[in-house]
């Protein structure tokens, strides 16, 4: 018996060295072409990352996914783009535009250099076609709200109301376009930074039809990168410098490889071997195990985590209208050994609502996150007391809350932590967790089917509106009929009232976030999303975003 | 013959339009809508979005057009793909999980074989043990298991094949590995059992009685007879494989379908999931039909025609 044993661990021994052998052999034959590859690498500027997703179109009008805006981020420039520090500057603009004295019309002057990749000059058209494309119905944008309210006439082009042509964008010449606004908008610049608001070509555009987009030979660029070897749905795509870049002495990558790797384990195993210079972001058992890597980069990205609570399901009020019960639960987990513990991906703890990094104080520069301070922190003792008086108020000595989330490893992990607090820290309290697909997810939410649902939400444009616009009375994306008349006025008047006046604004908005989070506490702040990626220290330069593309490229050097 | 293939055939359409048609009805089940972001858009926004894509019409009606155009050979566009064909992201996807399969299923068919052949002729000896013991371990091991180890020792430790990414043949032989050992454990397992079963049989006592060797008595006379009940199985075995598995896919970074077509349900992507399904479902009939077929050349006292001359 023993005997046998030993045999089989010679078989097993033999079969390995077999297929391992014949595999290395036609590592060997194929691999000429693949270590001809290594080599350049070494000696050019040749970068190698991998992404999390497929790219979904490349055509900027219908993409909502950030794989997309990734490469628009690369491959094209709008009138601004974001620097280093999130700030929009000029691109295609040649310089700042004049602005009205009602602060209504904006006359852009364009780079008289910039071009497409076909040789073709960006012109004012050009922005005036992409815009009044991708608001036209037939389109179907699903970004075309990003210019609602904003550009005149877009609602109602939107919702095929109104004629494309009354859009209020016009070329007064090839390198001059007019830009006409509903009202005054603080936040433009970010906007135009936007993929949405990218410029196409549209002879082109119109030259492809309904294949535009679809691969990388129907696609134009105007930016540092042209996009090269995408099929359309594959894995891998590259980049390549785009030679009529009109700026392209400032680009020193020749060429970006990206591999799409959907397996944690495997974009790191492919960073370990050097097979890659970049990882995505980290899932948050390998961010633990290289938080301290040298190698590892921390951002904090621009998405707001929050508890948000149902007052109102099946018609009836819920537990959660009582305001003490809010408060008691906003109060009672730890959000610091929750990001440390649980996400520990670079994520950090949040007492507010507005994310850090965001916007500023047109003023004193200050940002809105740390003006705004502290609003509500972890405290078992408040919380406690808070919950008695509210178990009182409703005459109740136990609660069973129906907790919603998604069915991902982190979601379900999140979830059994604020069960294990919640009902630690508070009495009575029972947490049913719910873990559903993401589209079933959004479906109870709008169907207000749920008491408590972990929300996220990142910004649309670089101002606490994005955010704090979503819970004014009977707003779209409010599904849990929170309501204060005072909150919808500051709102109101943030939006309208003091478009024109950036302190009494910004003071507005101020007042906004401490009503919905410190005194009616109608969401319980959690934390700022983060993230950490493993980054070779020879790539220098790489400038990562918390609104639009995740990073761009433009300034990366190889420096080996 | 000529006869039974067309009945055959039109079995296998209606087949394929019963499979159709409950997986449209339970696809309209998923809640959502194919809107990736459908969380931001407006009322009246995802009233245009509907109208455009025709999802704002009766099921009844949206069914009878997609009947319509599938007889007509449109599939549709994705969703998750704004724009792309079905039909060209099923041609872009399926190539890699086609060879893949197909090498699993050429390796796991031939080791499998090996190994069950090995099994019976040594029975009761270690030879015995030992491929049982292998077919075991091929049957419990988990492909995702598998396929974590095989990349971090063969290509992180030791670095003799690609850790991952799909660019050359020899960044197939992981994933091909992984994928192999099912079936190598599947064949093994009924290779044995239908061998010894066959060695009992009065023609393989004959057989020994002429005076052939041990080893021209299973060449010649059983192995053919005792992989009847192994082709029954290794048909739709064989579809499994070419149709890609989501696990090793995404582990290998291997751009297949597998992969693809568990996301296209997670996104309600509509046209993906049903044209997707319906190549599945095409391959699996197809490849039953094919098998029926060989029944007759490998033992001809199988008929399939029945009664008819």
């Amino acid at each position: 018996m023993k005997k046998s044993k030993y045999y089989l661990i010679i078989i097993l021994a033999l079969t390995m060295i077999m297929i391992s052998a014949c595999g290395s052999n036609d590592d060997d034959n194929e691999g000429s072409s693949d270590s001809g590859d290594d080599s350049s690498a070494s000696g050019e500027q040749v970068l190698n990352m991998v992404e999390t997703a497929e790219i979904p179109t490349g055509d900027p009008a219908l993409a909502t996914d950030a794989a997309s805006f990734i490469v628009f981020g690369q491959t094209m420039e709008g009138l601004y783009v974001l620097d280093g520090d999130d700030q929009p500057v000029p691109a295609i603009a040649d310089g700042e535009p004049e602005v009205s004295d009602d602060g209504l019309v904006y006359t852009f002057k364009l780079k008289e250099d910039a071009k497409w990749s076909n040789g073709d000059p960006v012109t004012a058209h050009d922005f005036v076609y992409a815009w009044q494309r991708a608001l036209n119905p037939d389109t179907g944008s699903q970004y075309a709200y990003m210019f609602s309210g904003v550009i005149e006439n877009a609602t109602d082009i939107m919702n095929g109301e109104a004629d494309i042509e009354e859009l209020g964008a016009e070329a007064v010449d090839d390198n001059t376009l007019e830009v006409t606004l509903e009202q005054p908008v603080e936040y433009l610049n970010s906007l135009l930074a936007f993929g949405t608001y990218l410029p196409l070509n549209e002879d082109f555009v119109e030259e492809k039809g309904d294949s535009f987009g679809t691969n990388s030979d129907n696609m134009l660029a105007n930016g540092p990168f042209v996009l090269t070897e995408w099929d359309g749905s594959g894995l891998t795509w590259t980049y390549a410098k785009n030679e009529e870049y009109y700026d392209i002495d400032n680009v020193s990558l020749d060429e970006v490889n990206v591999q799409v790797v959907k397996e944690p384990s495997t974009a790191v195993n492919l960073y370990e071997t050097g097979e890659v210079d970049r990882t995505a972001a980290l899932s948050s058992e390998y961010a633990k195990q290289y938080a301290n890597d040298e190698d590892a980069a921390t951002f904090e990205e621009g998405s707001s985590w929050y508890l948000k609570f149902n007052q109102e399901r099946d018609g009836e009020e819920t537990p959660l209208a009582n305001e003490n019960i809010r408060k008691a639960i906003a109060m009672a987990f730890d959000k610091e050994a929750f990001t440390e513990q649980v996400l520990a991906n670079g994520s950090v703890p949040s007492d507010g609502y507005v994310p850090r990094g965001l916007a500023v104080n047109p003023e004193t520069g200050e940002d809105f996150r740390e003006e705004s301070g502290n609003l509500i922190s972890y405290d078992v003792e408040k919380a406690k007391e808070y919950w008695e008086t509210g178990l009182d108020e409703l005459g109740v000595d136990e609660l069973s809350l129906d907790y919603l989330s998604d069915d991902t490893e982190n979601a379900k992990r999140t979830g059994e932590y604020f069960k294990n607090q919640l009902e630690t820290n508070l009495d009575g309290l029972t947490l049913n967790l719910e873990n559903v697909p993401f589209k079933n997810r959004l479906d109870r939410t709008t169907a207000q089917d749920y008491d408590m649902v972990m929300h996220g939400w990142g910004p649309d444009y670089l101002d606490p509106l994005t955010f704090l616009d979503l819970y004014v009375t009977d707003g779209a994306n409010n599904q849990a009929s929170i309501s204060n008349e005072e909150y919808d006025q500051l709102i109101e008047d943030a939006k309208v009232t003091y478009a024109n006046d950036p302190e009494k604004r910004w003071q507005a908005m101020l007042d906004a976030e401490k009503i919905l989070v410190q005194e009616d506490t109608s969401i319980a702040p959690i934390y700022q999303r983060g993230r950490l990626t493993l980054i070779k220290p020879y790539v220098q330069g790489l400038e990562e975003h918390l609104f639009g593309p995740d990073y761009s490229l433009k300034n990366v050097t190889i420096e080996k | 013959m000529a006869k039974y293939i067309t009945k055959r055939i039109i079995y296998l359409i209606i087949t394929l339009f019963i499979i159709a048609s409950v997986t449209f009805f339970l696809m309209k089940f998923l809640p959502g809508t194919p809107f990736s972001n459908e969380e931001r858009l407006t009322i009246e926004q995802r009233e245009i979005l509907n109208a455009k894509y025709g999802l704002d019409q009766p099921i009844p009606v949206q069914y009878m057009n997609y009947m319509v155009n599938i007889v007509k050979g449109d599939l549709g566009v994705s969703f998750q793909f704004e724009n792309q064909p079905v039909m060209d992201l099923l041609m872009n996807r399926m190539g890699p999980s086609l060879q893949l399969g197909v090498q699993a299923m050429i390796i796991g068919t031939i080791i499998g074989v090996a190994l069950g052949v090995l099994a019976a002729m040594f029975q009761n000896t270690w030879i015995d043990y030992g491929s049982t013991f292998l077919a075991i371990l091929g049957k419990s091991i988990p492909s995702f298991v598998l396929a974590a180890l095989l990349q971090y020792y063969i290509g992180v430790k030791l670095e003799l094949l690609p850790v991952a990414s799909w660019n050359s043949f020899s960044s197939s032989i992981l994933p091909t590995i992984a994928l192999a050992c099912f079936p190598i454990a599947t064949a093994a397992r009924f290779m044995r059992t239908e061998l010894i079963e066959v060695f009992g049989s009065d023609y393989i006592t004959l057989a020994k009685a002429k005076g052939n060797s041990r080893g021209e008595v299973a060449v010649k006379h059983a192995i053919r007879n005792a992989l009847i009940p192994l082709i029954t199985v290794l048909g739709p075995m064989a579809v499994g494989l070419m149709t890609g598995s989501m696990v090793v896919e995404k582990v290998f970074a291997v751009p297949g379908i597998g992969e693809q077509f568990v996301k296209s349900i997670m996104t309600n992507d509509f046209p993906i999931i049903m044209g997707t399904t319906l190549f599945f479902a095409f391959l699996l009939t197809v490849i039953i039909l094919i098998i029926d077929i060989l029944y007759g050349i490998i033992d001809p006292r199988i008929r399939l025609n029945g009664g008819d001359k």
